[in-house]
């Protein structure tokens, strides 16, 4: 059975006609030709096809591309042009409060390269080696960095009654990004990338817990 | 995969009418278990109606003092919320501890209650299951066991059930309520869950068309002294060889309430109540945490590949109960670091 849609992909408004069987994975690669979000697994294992749907990290190929008419999506691609320029709030899904950097992390806004810091962090540390992962990667630690800034909690987070924004250790990094794997094992950059965008942030908006009463 | 129609239904009584009136539609939540089974042929409805988008979102207290959750809240958000990290802390841990982010972000509370079994058997169609074709056979006895059960199978079908939050919530007793052709109906999630016996294929005693609406957790002291512990192949990202969920209640060096549940290890989330029976009334000391695990695993009839799991599930539940036991003596907290989660 087909059904139009329409999805905001990367700022575009796009209206395919599509199989109801058809992924937002699929849709996006097959049928707009948005090829920056992979296919690894097909079966939500690998984190491979992760893109921004209303600003949260999900899985492209687990996603019905009809159950997403009317939705708004971020792939690697549209990254660079999200209009906080990465202050790990463009989750517009989630309630993290609302705060204008100053600039003084040296990454907070748009870059000139037209990359997002996240992906520039990628680039100075050498977070890729392949580079198959990677879309689903710099998109994974874009939405996550914006649930750590809501103050989600996470598996290895020790206080669960401490609120604000959470504190990212390498452990916690870790945990919350393991729905991502790397097949060239390019682990200890990609966490150092995303060390570095954590403390920027860190920076910008210090972890104020509080307990909850 | 097979060619269907997609709707979303106006409100949940429509969602209803529309699956029970067509014997091969199927409600879509989140669609991570279901999006799955469509691509590998376990299942083939000829309908999905998308419940995803109903106002069933909301986390809200009830004036009895418990928490209503909503069929279709997100696993991350509840697991967020603030109410429930303080309150039921077993249930936040739970759901922290299962799939991965975007996972979370995705799969509901409706969803995750109805996930099938990742028996590998299941998910291949090239091979007999009694679960997905009745009376075909079971491949996991005499083939692969190192995930199945060793409480409560049958000669029929020896699955575990995979969800970590249902585990949380049956420690917690958690109550579902189901809405169907004729009206609404509470179930304790305790009675939601079948054993295989000879009907594997089913896992639920919801009929055809019930929806779950919301799930309902009583306000209990203990709840607040609960913790979730899973035991997996690796340390992320992993489904559960074992894990143990319990709340503890201790008053004047004596066990005034506990509930326990355990993971990984039946055809449905199990309800450690020989344990719980142990305990209660006595001293939470490690002896008598070793006893309740005993008395609840006597009954185990672990398979070839699956025989570590009863000494695995002994040393996880004494492990809880003593981090239980010691928190609640204002000594060591939980350490979600350590190993073995
Ligand atoms: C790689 C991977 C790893 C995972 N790891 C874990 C893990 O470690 N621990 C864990 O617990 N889970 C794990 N999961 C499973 C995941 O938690 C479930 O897939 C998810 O919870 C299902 O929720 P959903 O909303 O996506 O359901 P869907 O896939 O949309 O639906 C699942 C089933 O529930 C039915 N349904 C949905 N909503 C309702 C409702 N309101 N009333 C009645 N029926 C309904 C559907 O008809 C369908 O049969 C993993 C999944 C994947 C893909
Ligand atoms: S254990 Fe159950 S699910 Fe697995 S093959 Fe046997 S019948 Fe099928
Ligand atoms: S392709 Fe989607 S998780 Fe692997
Ligand atoms: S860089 Fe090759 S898979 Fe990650």
């Amino acid at each position: 059975m087909d059904a139009r849609i329409t999805l905001r992909v990367d700022g575009e408004e796009r209206s395919p006609t599509v199989d109801t069987r058809t992924t937002l994975l699929d849709a996006l690669r097959d049928r707009l030709g948005v090829m920056s979000p992979k296919k690894g697994c097909d079966h939500g294992q690998c984190g491979a096809c992760t893109v921004l749907v209303g600003g949260r990290r999900v899985l492209g190929c687990l996603a019905l591309a009809v159950a997403h008419d009317g939705a708004e999506v971020v792939t690697a691609r549209g990254l660079g042009a999200l209009p906080d320029g990465g202050d790990g709030n463009s989750g517009g899904g989630l309630n993290g409060n609302s705060r204008n950097g100053d600039g003084d992390g040296e990454r907070q806004g748009p870059s000139d390269d037209g990359l997002h810091p996240v992906q520039r962090a990628f680039l100075d540390h050498d977070g890729l080696q392949c580079g198959y992962c990677t879309p689903g990667q710099v998109c994974s630690a874009v939405g996550m960095l914006a649930e750590a800034a809501a103050g989600h909690p996470s598996h290895v987070t020790d206080d669960l009654t401490r609120t604000g924004p959470a504190v990212l250790d390498d452990t916690e990094i870790r945990e919350r990004m393991s729905g991502n794997l790397c097949r060239c094992g390019a682990y200890v950059n990609i966490l150092a990338a995303v060390r570095e965008q954590a403390a920027v942030r860190e920076q910008a908006a210090p972890a104020r817990g509080e307990a909850i009463p | 995969m097979i060619p269907f129609d997609y709707v979303r239904p106006a409100d949940p009584a429509d969602a209803v009418a529309a699956v029970g009136g067509r014997p091969g539609a199927a409600f879509l939540a989140g669609g991570t278990n279901l999006v799955d089974h469509l691509k590998l042929g376990v299942t083939g409805p000829d309908l999905l109606v998308d419940v995803s988008g109903l106002p069933l979102d909301r986390i809200e207290e009830t004036p009895t003092g418990a928490l209503r959750i909503g069929a279709t809240v997100r696993n991350s958000d509840l697991a967020a919320h603030p109410l429930v990290r303080h309150r039921y802390p077993a249930l936040s841990r739970a759901l922290l501890a299962g799939a991965s982010g975007q996972l979370r972000n995705m799969a509901t509370t409706g969803g995750n209650l109805f996930q099938r079994t990742r028996c590998p058997y299941f998910q291949d169609t090239s091979t007999p299951c009694n679960k997905r074709v009745p009376g075909s056979g079971c491949s996991a006895l005499g083939g692969h066991t190192r995930d199945a059960a060793i409480l409560g199978a049958s000669a029929h079908c020896v699955a575990t059930h995979p969800s970590d939050m249902a585990v949380a919530l049956l420690a917690l007793d958690a109550s579902v309520v189901l809405l169907g052709p004729d009206g609404e109906r509470t179930l304790p999630l305790a009675a939601l869950h079948r054993l295989p016996g000879d009907t594997p294929h089913r896992d639920t005693v919801v009929e055809h068309g019930e929806l779950v609406t919301a799930v309902e957790l009583p306000d209990r002291a203990s709840a607040r002294h609960s913790t979730y512990r899973k035991v997996r192949d690796r340390r992320s990202y992993a489904f559960a060889l074992v894990s143990v969920a319990a709340a503890l209640d201790v008053a004047d060096g004596t066990v005034r309430d506990v509930r326990i549940a355990l993971g990984g290890v039946a055809h449905k989330p199990w309800r450690a109540e020989r344990a719980e029976a142990a305990l209660r009334g006595t001293a939470p000391t490690e002896a008598g945490f070793a006893r309740a695990a005993d008395a609840e695993l006597a009954a185990a009839r672990p398979l070839e590949g699956n025989a570590f799991k009863v000494p695995l599930a002994r040393r996880t539940l004494v492990a809880v109960l003593r981090d239980l036991a010691g928190a609640a003596d204002g000594g060591t907290r939980h350490d979600g670091r350590e190993g073995g989660r």
